[in-house]
């Protein structure tokens, strides 16, 4: 224990806590606390960027969700629409050939009938001639010219008839 | 054992104006080990902290968080660095007497050991701390308001109000000194006991560890119990207390 107050020692001892106290200001937890000071801010920040990229991300998956369900529905209308167009085709192909070959039938059957027709004119007239040739041949000298035309339609007629 | 201490009469030739060297020279080095530790925790900057800046970084937590639990960070920001310094040159200064002493055998004056355990410098420590008290008391309160808190709660408390400013004072210093002092008495005792014969050595082994342990315990202990009730006394003054 000291008889005496060493004053020296408080002045000192002041001015070396002082000094202490500016160079750890200056070197020490000054640079230390601006650090972590930054590094708040960083952790601020960085939390931040992954909060809106979560929220993007979000936003996208829902964006793509929506996406896929219009291509879905799409995919959806145009198989409808593809069946209906077939369908319709379908029918019109079937339509258009029961016409076409209705038409052929129909021409078929005119011509037919036409030639019928021709036939018989033809036949007719032959006959006719060679009935004329043959009456006249077999009965030139018995009968008179008006009962040979009689005679002649007569058979004709009767031809007409049969035929 | 008396130890005497190498004072100095009359230093500059001013009368009256002594100086104990062996606490200048362990002053001075106390505070160069704090300031190393605080420049070789701040040399390496990062981000991502390592080593020892993480350990520095603890230390300034703590700190921060001591002043919070006396008053809001925002008054106490200002705070921080006379709490750092004193918490940290306190410790340094408690621990230093620990591993060793070092003792002039002829003079017997002690020239190593803790300058904490001399009263002059405790309660240097002491009275600034309660000096800066005041000044902050009426530089963020105003003189007015800092005057009427000497009559608060109640006008009559006004010589206890003044009484309490001086034993806050006294037991501040004191405490620091009173520990650390008896810290340094039983270690020289045990020394001493242990230095005597082998005997002695055998025995005082033992307490000896045990006595170093604890006066770790007691300096770390020490020291934050002077960074508190600094921070207590300064939000006393600083705080408004309705």
């Amino acid at each position: 224990m000291p008889e005496v107050i060493t004053w020296g020692d408080v002045v000192f001892s002041i001015v070396t806590f002082i000094i202490l106290l500016l160079l750890l200001r200056r070197f020490a937890w000054g640079p230390i606390m601006n650090v972590m000071k930054e590094r708040e801010e960083h952790i601020s920040s960085e939390i931040e960027n992954a909060e809106k990229h979560r929220k993007d991300a979000e936003k996208y998956v829902e964006e793509q969700r929506l996406e896929v369900e219009r291509a879905k529905e799409e995919a959806q209308t145009i198989i409808e629409n593809a069946k209906k167009t077939s369908e319709k085709q379908g029918e019109d192909i079937i339509n258009q050939s029961r016409a076409e070959a209705e038409r052929l039938k129909e021409s078929a059957q005119a011509d037919i009938a036409r030639e019928k027709e021709q036939a018989i004119a033809e036949l007719r007239e032959e006959v006719g001639s060679l009935s004329v040739m043959i009456a006249s041949k077999i009965i030139e000298k018995e009968l008179d010219e008006k009962e040979q035309q009689q005679l002649i339609e007569d058979y004709v007629k009767e031809a007409g008839g049969r035929l | 054992m008396q130890h005497e201490s190498p004072i100095y009469y009359d230093i500059f030739g001013i009368p009256g104006f002594h100086v104990n060297l062996s606490n200048i020279i362990m002053l001075t080095v106390a505070a160069l080990i704090v300031f190393c530790i605080g420049f070789f925790s701040a040399r390496n900057l990062k981000m991502k902290p390592s080593g020892m800046q993480n350990a520095f970084e603890w230390i300034i937590d703590f700190i921060k968080n001591t002043i919070s639990s006396t008053m809001d960070w925002k008054t106490g920001e200002r705070f921080f660095g006379l709490g750092i310094t004193i918490f940290l040159l306190i410790f340094v200064s408690n621990m230093l007497g620990i591993p060793f002493m070092i003792v002039n055998h002829e003079t017997h004056e002690l020239w190593w050991k803790s300058p904490t355990a001399d009263p002059v410098i405790t309660m240097t420590f002491a009275v600034m701390v309660i000096v800066l008290t005041h000044f902050y008391g009426i530089k963020m309160k105003g003189i007015k308001e800092y005057g009427k808190d000497y009559l608060r709660p109640v006008p009559f408390l006004l010589p206890l109000n003044i009484i309490e400013e001086f034993a806050n004072t006294l037991t501040l210093g004191m405490r620091l000194f009173g520990n650390l002092y008896a810290k340094e008495i039983l270690l020289t005792l045990l020394t001493g006991i242990g230095g005597a014969s082998i005997l002695g050595a055998a025995g005082a082994g033992i307490p000896m560890i045990a006595w170093q342990g604890f006066s770790i315990f007691i300096g770390a202990i020490q020291a934050f119990i002077f960074l508190m009730l600094t921070m207590v006394y300064l939000s006393h003054k600083v705080l408004d207390e309705h």
